[in-house]
């Protein structure tokens, strides 16, 4: 296949709309699934997009049009890039216009993608055969998937952008169930490069709550304090995020409108001070220096393309600071533009501490290992329905008394800000439910009080 | 009637037949014991609109080709958007070598049910209108004018509308000899109405269900647009000003269009034979119909007649052969309430002894590898049953439901909550004004048990969607679940807004 680069290249310059964008995403990955102790599938995986983006002047603004394939032929790029203008005059002139960026160059332009294989297994696979081999032995049943994946973008206009950005991420996911599968645990982690990743840990994880499990205490239906490790505050809050959009809140729909018109910016939500963040140039969980959007949605417009990304802080000391903009709503709402984050950093100030420390902090209250199934309920409020799953542990005078069954819960994640009763230090997580969309998020283990467990699901 | 049509010109143009041999002799001179390779091209356009302005368009194009072997009872698999020859011959040795690194972590020999081989099939979905033959503006035109209908109405404030239309067309051939080309195009189209105000917001969407059409389906024919756009503020308006629910258990009527997605969480994934044996644990989820429970688990009310089929006319699933080359089928999978069969594929059905698959193995991109996935599965009207008029005039204090709106259900596939988007009062067999904030809850087998009346076939809708999700990578599939208007006896009826504590 022809090189990213040159392919963006040939594209801009047979161009003729007032402006084109190319965006080119390369992603190499191998991944492994397993279930009952086996192998059940794997991959190695290449995948190319190609975008061509065509803006039209109309009327004062421009209208846009975009048409994504996986590779282009140069004897198709005249077709590409009319059928990108065609659709752009269909459109017309675009809600989300702003003026475009021109002129910038991050990153290393012409180096080629680097390719992620199988070889990243190379530890990780003999160490999961000899995990599988004493669980056999043991009667631990391990289900579970390892996926690694590098992703190149390139981004280039007529304009001058020529940006580019790479990211490399894995995770492993570990259920084990023993006792005729009548118990049931899991563990997750998310890794750069699978130097972080310690079978060794996740065994020791998974027999301990395997073990916990060998004392049954049903509980009925009612409100919990619960303690949530910090993967599932991932999923609540990643929720959260999606549906933090300024527009929604400014036309009042969204939990963050104001009774009576604007957005509840500026209003405290949380009842200790929470802080939320993203930040591109954190070291440990970097996100892209630049915004790139194949497509318009409320969570990003194409006009925002090039763009340099910052920090924002979405809540500080619990006051809500910013919802996510594009640079058009920005101006709808009159809020500084703030853009979607692809990291996300939650803590609460002077909050110390892991999950076994708050154990310890709660005298009649659940532990939670994961939740799943978070769909909405009522925006109005947030309102999320889920359950829980693969363990739910009855804490009592701060020590684990045994496990108790599932619930379905009801509850919303903004309304929860105010019931926070304790929070640990944050951490690199991984969300259960969101794992494939949300994995750069550093959130702590919290307790929330007097959450909503609506019915006792027979689940297991 | 089905309209005949042929695979397109142009994907019929690439090398089908030389890169898949390519591959497949390749892959067996290096030891595999079976071989099959995908290439496929899927094509999906969206187009949403907000206050009927373009607020999303993309138009996408996925081309790749995936091979898959099996080497000494273990998988291999590679994919990529490459189609050459030498690309194929590549992918071969690839997937090889994955297969024995697998070996060590596989402790089951994979073998497959057997199954006839079917050379130089072509088949092709039943449309009249390819979608993307439609210009741009067209489309745009067709939600624009529906949005601006509703919006022209002091009822509704906002407006949001969203279309997404796919054509995927697809080559496979294994080692058995099989070979098939496909073609299918589908098409969903939703459209809400918003109304803000001291109330809040409150919505209220279309009832038209994804289906296998093309653009056809967006005229009045089919399916009346603009009868149904005609009639939504004055409902949406109705909701708004209706009382909330009070809590408890009540008498439901479920309309197809919410019927569709209790049947799609509680029975189609919950008969997924993977899933029942542990394949999704980690996932997607396992499920209460475990195997031994074949044949005598009492699934629910002896009204109950499920089936699973990939040949339903329009129907999401429907293929001429699933991604494994078996011919489509249709079989039961609840008979007079009894749990009678599952979804398979050659894999699991060779794991637990059948002698055949159903034909349920799909994947959705060259680049993943083919699972067992959802055939349309479908609750037999009654041939004789009732009228909706009459299933009204049969209730005494009861909740009709129409639309789907949230939904969950647990990874065993027990517990459930749904809402939907209208909520209309029964009393005394007539209706009796909407209701807001309605959500029900109830376990799957207590559900079905509670099913006391199955509408007759004048009551019978396709629904579906597009966008059921399994595996790991994910994967999404389109399926169809057919259904009648059914009543259910004294289910629990939450109130979602004193379930947020207010």
């Amino acid at each position: 296949m022809i090189a990213a680069q040159d392919l963006i290249e040939k594209v801009l310059a047979r161009a003729t709309s007032d402006e084109c964008i190319v965006i080119v995403k390369d992603k190499t990955q191998a991944n492994l699934r397993w279930a009952s102790s086996t192998l059940t599938t794997n991959g190695v995986i290449q995948e190319r997009s190609v975008t061509v983006l065509a803006f039209v002047a109309m009327d004062g603004s421009m209208a846009a049009g975009g048409v994504t394939r996986t590779n282009v032929d140069e004897k198709d790029i005249d077709a590409l890039l009319s059928e990108a203008i065609s659709a752009a005059k269909a459109a017309g002139p675009a809600d989300d216009y702003a003026p475009l960026a021109k002129d910038l160059t991050l990153g290393d332009w012409s180096a080629p993608h680097n390719p992620t294989g199988p070889d990243v297994f190379k530890k990780f696979a003999p160490d999961l055969g000899e995990m599988m081999q004493r669980s056999v032995a043991d009667k631990i049943e391990l289900f579970g998937y390892a996926e690694h994946t590098h992703s190149t973008v390139w981004v280039g206009s007529k304009g001058g952008l020529r940006l580019r950005n790479d990211s490399p991420i894995g995770r492993v996911e570990m259920t084990g169930k023993s006792h005729e599968r009548s118990r049931s645990t899991w563990e997750g982690i998310e890794t750069h490069d699978f130097s972080n990743v310690s079978v060794a840990a996740i065994d020791k994880a998974i027999r301990q709550r395997l073990e916990w499990q060998a004392k049954k205490i049903d509980l009925p239906a009612g409100k919990y304090d619960t303690i949530f490790p910090s993967g599932s505050i991932a999923d609540l809050y990643t929720y959260m995020v999606w549906v933090s959009t300024a527009r929604d809140a400014f036309e009042g729909q969204s939990v963050f409108s104001k009774k009576g018109g604007g957005t509840r910016v500026g209003e405290k939500l949380a009842n200790v001070p929470v802080n939320l963040y993203s930040d591109p140039s954190n070291k440990l969980l970097p996100g892209s220096p630049f915004i790139s959007h194949a497509a318009s949605s409320p969570l990003g417009s194409i006009f925002d393309n090039g763009q340099k990304s910052v920090r924002v802080d979405w809540m500080k000391d619990g006051v809500l600071q910013s919802l996510i903009q594009t640079r058009a709503s920005s101006e709808l709402t009159s809020l500084p533009f703030t853009p979607m984050g692809d990291n996300y950093f939650m803590e609460v100030a002077g909050a110390s501490g892991n999950l076994e420390s708050l154990i310890k902090k709660v005298d009649n209250g659940l532990l939670l290992t994961t939740l799943w199934y978070i769909r909405m309920v009522d925006p109005n409020t947030l309102l999320l329905t889920g359950l829980t799953r693969d363990g739910v542990y009855y804490v009592k005078g701060g020590e684990v008394q045994g496990a108790t069954n599932n619930f379905r819960w009801n509850d919303s994640p903004v309304n929860a800000l105010s019931r926070i009763k304790a929070s640990g230090a944050s951490e690199w997580t991984q969300p259960r439910e969101w794992a494939e969309y949300a994995t750069h998020m550093h959130v702590p283990p919290m307790v929330i009080g007097e959450f909503n467990m609506s019915t006792v699901s027979p689940g297991n | 009637m089905w309209v005949s049509k042929t695979v397109d010109a142009d994907f019929l143009a690439l090398p089908l037949s030389s890169l898949s041999d390519a591959a497949i002799s390749t892959a067996k001179s290096l030891g595999a014991s079976h071989v099959d390779v995908r290439i496929e091209r899927t094509r999906t356009g969206v187009l949403s609109l907000r206050d009927a302005k373009p607020e999303t368009q993309s138009d996408e194009t996925i081309v790749g080709i995936g091979v898959r072997v099996i080497v000494n009872g273990a998988w291999g698999f590679a994919s990529s958007p490459d189609l050459s020859a030498d690309t194929a011959k590549r992918l071969a040795n690839t997937a090889v070598a994955m297969a024995k690194t697998s070996k060590p972590l596989s402790t089951e020999e994979v073998s497959l049910a057997p199954e006839p081989s079917y050379p130089n099939k072509t088949w092709v979905s039943s449309y009249e209108i390819d979608p993307f033959s439609v210009s741009d503006s067209e489309r745009k035109d067709r939600l624009a004018s529906l949005s601006s209908k509703l919006l022209a109405s002091s009822a509704v404030n906002h407006t949001s509308a969203m279309t997404m239309y796919v054509k995927e067309q697809k080559h496979y051939a294994d080692s058995n000899g099989t070979s098939t080309t496909q073609q299918r195009v589908r098409v969903q189209t939703q459209i809400e109405a918003i109304s803000i105000g001291e109330h809040g917001f409150e919505s209220m969407r279309t009832l038209a269900q994804p289906a296998g059409y093309g653009w056809e389906w967006m005229g009045n024919s089919i399916w009346n647009w603009d009868k149904e756009i005609d009639e939504l503020p004055t409902l949406l308006a109705e909701k708004v000003k209706s009382p909330s629910v009070e809590p408890g258990r009540y008498d439901l009527l479920i309309h197809p269009s919410n019927l569709w997605l209790t049947i799609h969480e509680s029975i189609g994934h919950a008969t997924e034979l993977d899933r029942a044996i542990g394949y999704e644990a980690n996932y997607a989820g396992t499920s209460f119909a475990t195997p031994e429970k074949l044949g005598n688990l009492k699934y629910g009310s002896k009204l109950m007649n499920v089936t699973g089929d990939r040949v339903t006319e329009h129907g999401l699933s429907t293929v001429g052969w699933d991604d494994e080359g078996v011919a489509a089928q249709r079989w039961d999978i609840v008979k007079d309430g009894v749990l009678v069969g599952y979804q398979l594929d050659r894999r699991i059905a060779a794991r637990v002894n059948q002698e055949r698959s159903n034909g349920c193995a799909f994947a959705d991109s060259p680049a993943h590898v083919p699972i067992q996935r959802m055939p349309n599965v479908s609750l037999q009207p009654n041939p004789t049953g009732p009228s909706l008029d009459e299933l009204i005039s049969s209730v005494e204090d009861g909740i009709y439901i129409l639309g789907d709106k949230s939904w969950s259900i647990d990874m065993q596939r027990y517990n459930f909550q749904f809402t939907g988007q209208q909520f209309h009062r029964i009393k005394n067999g007539k209706l009796a004004g909407q209701l807001k904030d309605v959500a029900y809850q109830a376990t799957t087998t207590d559900f079905w048990g509670a099913m006391k009346a199955v509408g007759g076939p004048s009551t019978y809708v396709l629904g579906g969607a597009f966008n059921c999700g399994k595996a790991q990578p994910g994967q999404v599939a389109a399926v169809s679940h057919g259904c009648p208007a059914a009543l259910f006896d004294k289910i629990n009826i939450l109130n979602t807004v004193a379930e947020a504590g207010k």
